[in-house]
Formats: C-alpha cells, structure tokens, sequence
C-alpha cells in the first residue's frame, strides 16, 4: 500500500498537460456548444446576424408552429413504436444465439452486420427493397397481394423508418442482452426445469427477471435514440420529409431550420432545448418506473 | 462480403441428426435433435433477414444494364455478372475521392480518439491532482449531451473558426470522445499499482509508466476504441451532412446521398456506390470480430 502513495505523487505541472486535449476538444465542441445552444435559444440568432435576446418569442413561435407540433408528433411516435420491438426481439435472438452450438459464431457476427454498416448505406439498401419496383413489393406482388406504396404514404413511411431502425438496432441490442444472460446463473433454470416449468414458464419467470435491468437500460437507450431519429426517416422521406413534410422529425427540422446561411440558429436552438427536456424526461420516466417496480 | 467467405467454413450446417450424438449444450448436456433443427431454421431465417438485404444489393450492383432488375418474380442471381456499375459510379461521381476523404477522417478519428483518450484517461485514473474530480465531472457531463441537439451550436463554432466546409471540422467535434476517455479510464482503473511502483522505484517518470507499462497493458480497450472511432467516423451523416458544403470535400456517405438524389433512376449505380462503402467496413469488422466481441462484452460485464 506504501507503495502506491508513491505512484500517485507527481510534478505538479504533469497532469494537466495528460487531460488537457480531452478537456479542450470537449469543453470547445461539447460543453461550449451545450451552453450557448441553451442561450441562443433566448435571442433571434441567425447565421449571420448576431441576434439579440428575445425572451421566449422564440418558445411561444414554437406552440403556434404547425411543424413543431408534427415533428414532435413523430418523434413521440418513433419512440411508442421502436422502443418496445427494440426491448423484446434483441432478447429473444441472443436467447437463440446464446447456446454453444456449432457455427455459432457465425451467426453472430452476421447478425452484427447492420449495426456495422453505414446508416446511410441501411437507408439506400431499403429505399432500394421498398420502392414501388423494388424487392418487397416484388414478392408482394408474386403472392398475389399487389404493390404497397411503403415509400409514398405519411404513416407507411413512419412504419416502414421505425423497421429499419428495429432491424439496424436489432445485433447491438443483442450483444448487450448476451452479456446480461452470460451472467444469469444456471442454478434457477435448473431449479425451475425441476420443478416442471416449461421453455415459455422459465423465460417468463426466470429468465426475464434475471434480465430485468438490463432491459431497462435498453429501454432507456432506445428510447432516447429514438426521440432524437434523423438519418432512417431523412434516408427514406428525402429532406423535405415525406408528402407534405409530415413525416418531419423534430432533429430534421433542427437542421433544416438551424443550417444554411439564413439558418435561424436561435430558433433551431429553442427546438434543441426541447430534444433535451424531453430526452432527460424520457430517461427519468424509465428509471422512475424501473424503481417503482422494484418495491 | 467477405465475412461471409471467411466464416462459412466454421459454419457448417450439417444435418443435425447426424450430429445428434456430438452436439451438447454448455453444462454438457445433449442437445436434442428436433431443437437443434429448430434454432439452425431459426438462425437461418434470421440470416435471411439480416444479411438478405446486402446480398440483393450486392446483386443488383453486378447486373448488367440489359437485364430487368425490377422483374417480378424477383431473379436473385444477375445473368451474366459484370463489375461495369461499379466503373459507372466512379464516372458519375468521384467516389475514390469521396472514399479517400471518408478514410482520411476515420483514419484522424482513430489517432485523435486513440492518443486523447488513452491520454485523458490515465490523468482521470492514475494521476492525483487538485481538480481531478471536476475533470471527471466534465467528461461525464459531455457524455451525456446529446450531439443531435448541439449540432447547430458546434456549426457556428465552426464558422467562427473558419473550419467550415473543411475535413478537419468534420473530425473536429468527435476527435476525442468523452465516451472514450471513460472507457480508457476504467481500463486504466483495473490495472494493479504495483508494477507500477517497480518502475517508479528504477526512476522511471509519469511519461515512461504510461508510455512503457500502463499503455500495454490496456490494448483490447485500445481496439474497441480504435473501431469505435473508426466506424462512428465512417458511418456519420448528420454532421458532415451539415458542416460540408462543397462536393469536392464531400464523404463517402454524404457523397452517396447525393448519388441517390441525382440518380435515382438507376438503382444498380446506387447498388453499386453502397458496396463500395460498406464493403471495407465489413472486412475490417471481419478482421477484428474477435477482440471486438471480446472488448464489448467485458465492458458490459464490468459496467
């Protein structure tokens, strides 16, 4: 132990100069960015115009803004539709990857692939599979069903994003679960298959359980990944986000309010103060349920 | 698809009843056959449909302009096979160029985050100072906002600083990742004082223990915060989407998105533009799976 007081005693200048680029590059386009986002959100800031303090004109524009409302519609409605797919489905394949058997690995790695791959190559590939020619619709037509437009209707086109993020989600969610399983012990399963419980009675009474908290932290990260959606449904609805715009996302109309040389930054930035309030919120609403389950 | 070359002879889908005898589970248990034959249809169904989508690009990307890549039945194997799209993207747009910019950031990305984190992360976890918790603080704080929000923010920063429309503000923002350091930082926390302290006692300075003992000995985080790097950088769209103006500068992806709008018609250049970008990523995930499965899984055993 005397030994480690050694160690830790040091030049005085030495430290810092170990920390200092971590803490420059993030307090210069982290930390800085954060806090004059939230200023910003109080002044008519342009991109090139300075701006001035407005208070909150730019939050009371935000209620009476038709646009607001629909991305924050779809945002809500990204995470009301992925997140539950995104707690369920990753589980259930690393239950059938979790067993040892022969090419295993194989399959894992293979089910990793979309995570790997680019997001915007994901978004080409099924702007591919789902155009009114495309693979889908294809098959689709081959049994007889006929042609859907995936690509062309409001609420298709949200459900056809939130797919592709489910299925581009699907091997990293995985991964995590694998992890948690590896650490559920065996003793319970057996106990479990003793006393006569099936495959569905030990998953549900077992297993699940073991998992729990594990499928909370997945909740939570889905869900704020979710409400923060920008590339699956720009990818599948083109930037101007889908017939009418109404399959806008709040963080599509950030950058297309916010960039360009008349770019209303503050206004962009009162939108991004709500991406925040509504992400911390949605992270507290899953903790705050996990813990009252608990007791 | 070169994962898929490498890994197939592992795989090895044999019948399973004639494995019946040989395959047991992980307490040694046989494995009965008629489970067995239910995951390998399972896994396979789900290979289709996570692997199936690549592979009908990859497809669409070799068949030839006289042949109907919108027939119904659909035909998954092109008639006669030809690399001539992929020449095709190359004219239409600079996509070696768009590639070499893209792995230009990556690679910064990976020494930056490599470098700065490792860096960081030693202070964080083997240094004592004054203000050392605050540091911490800051890097934890940084972790948890979210980039989407603070984008319009770090744009204008970028203006000011003149780096607009440039590959060094693409790299810029991400090229030390709070994320990152914490996770060096818990590597370095794991290690024990006393090998250390040996190399103290000989006289060795605060550079040489970091450079010659403790870096060393943390290189499976180092990989996964190698790949991290590289793969956040390679694959992002947001950012450079807003900070790059000028095609000559574009990325890969950015570039492919462009491709997409402007030549929508024809689906076999877009086809053949995606391979061209996923491609090196899935080599390199294939190189790498190993350390990369093996790294994300103690992180997650440990946190």
């Amino acid at each position: 132990m005397n030994g480690s007081t050694r160690v830790r005693r040091q030049l005085p200048s030495s430290p810092w100069l170990f920390a200092a680029p971590g803490l420059l590059v993030i307090g210069a386009f982290v930390l800085h960015p954060f806090v004059s986002t939230v200023v910003n959100a109080f002044t008519d800031r342009r991109t090139l115009v300075p701006g001035e303090f407005v208070g909150l004109d730019n939050f009371r524009e935000l209620i009476h803004d038709d646009m607001f409302w629909i991305g924050l519609r779809n945002s809500t409605l990204y995470v009301v539709g992925v997140v539950p797919a995104l707690v369920v489905l990753p589980l259930l394949l690393a239950l059938l990857v979790q067993k040892n058997i022969p090419g295993i690995t194989f399959f894992r790695s293979a089910f990793y692939t979309p995570v790997v791959a680019s997001i915007v190559v994901v978004g080409l590939i099924w702007v591919w599979l789902l155009d009114e020619r495309g693979l889908v619709n294809a098959l689709l037509e081959t049994v007889g069903v006929g042609r859907v437009g995936f690509l062309s209707d409001q609420w298709l086109l949200l459900l056809s994003a939130m797919t592709v993020t489910v299925w581009k989600g699907l091997g990293y969610y995985m991964i995590i679960y694998l992890a948690a399983l590896a650490n559920v012990p065996r003793e319970l399963h057996e106990a479990a298959a003793v006393d006569g419980a099936g495959p569905v009675r030990r998953f549900l009474a077992v297993t699940v359980p073991a998992v729990r908290s594990t499928m909370v932290l997945v909740a939570a990260l889905s869900s704020v990944a979710a409400f923060k959606v920008f590339s699956e449904v720009y990818l599948l609805a083109g930037p101007s986000g889908g017939p009418a715009g109404e399959d806008t996302t709040l963080v599509m109309l950030v950058q297309r309010t916010g960039t360009g040389l008349s770019g209303r930054v503050g206004y962009a930035s009162a939108i991004s103060v709500v991406v925040f309030v509504v992400t911390v919120a949605l992270m507290l609403l899953v903790l705050r349920a996990d813990r009252r389950e608990e007791s | 698809m070169s994962v898929l070359e490498k890994a197939r002879p592992g795989a090895a889908p044999a019948p399973p009843a004639a494995r019946r005898s040989r395959v047991s589970d992980e307490h040694g248990r046989r494995v009965r056959a008629w489970e067995l034959a239910l995951r390998y249809l399972l896994l396979l169904g789900v290979l289709a449909l996570t692997v199936g989508p690549f592979l009908w690009q990859l497809s669409t990307s070799l068949k030839g302009p006289t042949e109907d890549i919108f027939s119904s039945p659909p035909t998954f194997l092109p008639g006669d096979p030809t690399l001539h799209n992929y020449e095709r993207v190359a004219e239409t747009i600079p996509v070696w160029d768009y590639a070499l910019n893209s792995l230009k950031v990556a690679a910064a990305n990976v020494v930056t985050n490599c470098v700065g984190s490792a860096l960081a992360g030693y202070a964080l976890a083997r240094l004592r100072y004054r203000g050392r918790r605050a540091a911490t603080l800051a890097f934890v704080l940084a972790m948890l906002v979210p980039v989407e929000g603070i984008i319009i923010a770090q744009f204008t920063t970028m203006r000011e600083l003149g780096l607009n429309n440039t590959l060094v503000g693409v790299v810029l923002p991400g090229c030390i990742s709070a994320l990152n350091v914490l996770l060096m930082r818990n590597a370095f926390l794991n290690l024990p004082y006393e090998i250390e302290d040996a190399a103290f006692v000989d006289g060795a300075n605060v550079w040489q223990r970091f450079w010659r003992i403790a870096l060393p000995s943390v290189k499976g985080t180092l990989a996964v915060v190698a790949i991290f790097a590289f793969m956040g950088a390679w694959d992002d769209f947001l950012w450079p989407l807003i900070v790059l103006s000028d095609p000559s500068k574009f990325t890969l992806t950015i570039g492919l998105n462009y491709l997409h709008g402007t030549f929508a018609n024809d689906e076999r250049l877009v086809a053949a533009g995606t391979i061209i970008a996923v491609a090196p990523l899935i080599a390199l995930f294939a190189c790498l799976q190993r350390y990369f499965f093996r790294g994300v899984g103690e992180g997650a055993v440990k946190g």
